[in-house]
């Protein structure tokens, strides 16, 4: 007896005209968009509570001090409730927020003498004056040249957790962040500790896809190394 | 295996890319920009090369931890203010809409 389901639930779904995850989102902030523009003050204190904190990181990320990154996420806010009638919903309510923190960062960062735009901070267009962290991993000469010198050991999947359970090691990454170079932090901080796409990280940092990459690997390169021992067990509190 | 044979065996059948090469493309291979071509070669030295699989993991653990990280604590003052400078605006909007009315 053949047995045929047909339509598919996820195909009802669709019939029935249930959205999926990512139009439940799309219409949440379309409703979220409307209430702020109302100027709906518990609404507002929401939004606030969940992108502040998210939007103070990556506002350190810019200027030279916590002081100073909370004037930005105050400013940032303000330009939100200028904007908000303007806004159209062409990019997320997330990334415009991100916007519009990374234009007021990079006039307080410019004032602060901090921030220089890519490409003139006096290193290459990859944040890094010497050679690659990566390049001292591997034998530089003779026949294993390219090889291992030390094999990475595995990691165990619950790593993360494991991690940041650790006050010492939670700690080692945010003064590795800290330690970036300055375009390296600011696309680490938007793509893996924000979760951004990289579209929207080109978009909101004005860098090309290619250049975001190599800032990421190299970003990404010194955490790792930085969380090794951590989750190695040589280093683990 | 012997380390020499085992070498020369990788970078005959792996696709000719040597550990430190596959090391540098992994953020590209994370991000799905490789070439056919390339993708298939970092998968063919994945399949033969246990460090590199071990790395790529460590890679992508490392992206993991970072997305679990807490959010930076915004101290309260900071949020009393902000939601000052809410009523302010609000009551600013206010007056400007019932002016444009009148």
């Amino acid at each position: 007896m053949s047995f045929c389901v047909w339509p598919w639930p996820s195909q009802l779904f669709i019939s029935l005209g249930v959205p999926t995850l990512q139009e439940a989102i799309q219409l949440d902030e379309a409703e979220l968009v409307k209430a702020l523009q109302r100027g709906d003050e518990q609404v507002f204190a929401t939004v606030m509570d969940w992108y502040s904190g998210s939007l103070l990181r990556l506002a350190m990320s810019f200027v030279p001090s916590r002081a100073v990154a909370e004037e930005v996420v105050q400013e940032t806010w303000m330009g939100v409730l200028e904007g908000i009638g303007r806004f159209e919903g062409r990019s997320s309510f997330k990334t415009w927020l991100f916007r519009i923190l990374t234009n007021r960062a990079k006039t307080r960062g410019t004032r602060e003498r901090r921030y220089e735009p890519f490409g003139l901070a006096g290193a290459d267009a990859d944040g890094d004056e010497g050679p690659s962290l990566e390049d001292s991993l591997f034998v530089a000469e003779g026949s294993g040249k390219g090889h291992w010198l030390d094999p990475p050991q595995g990691w165990e999947p619950d790593t993360p957790e494991r991690a940041l359970l650790s006050k010492e090691c939670r700690m080692a990454i945010e003064q590795a962040i800290g330690e970036l170079p300055e375009n390296q932090r600011q696309v680490i901080t938007l793509r893996d500790v924000e979760g951004v796409s990289a579209e929207e990280v080109c978009n909101i940092l004005s860098i090309s896809e290619t250049n975001q990459r190599v800032l990421l690997h190299r970003a990404r390169t010194k955490v790792r190394r930085v969380l090794d021992p951590y989750v190695r067990g040589d280093n683990r509190s | 295996m012997d380390k020499n044979f085992k070498q020369q065996l990788m970078s005959y059948m792996a696709g000719n890319f040597t550990c430190q090469q596959i090391a540098a493309l992994i953020t590209d291979y994370l991000e799905g920009s490789l070439t056919l071509s390339q993708r298939v070669r970092f998968q063919m030295h994945m399949g033969l090369c246990f460090a590199c699989r071990n790395y790529l993991r460590q890679m992508k653990y490392t992206v993991a931890t970072l997305g679990q990280l807490p959010s930076e604590p915004v101290p309260a003052h900071v949020k009393e203010e902000l939601m000052k400078r809410f009523r302010t605006w609000k009551q600013e909007q206010s007056s400007r809409n019932a002016s444009l009315d009148s």
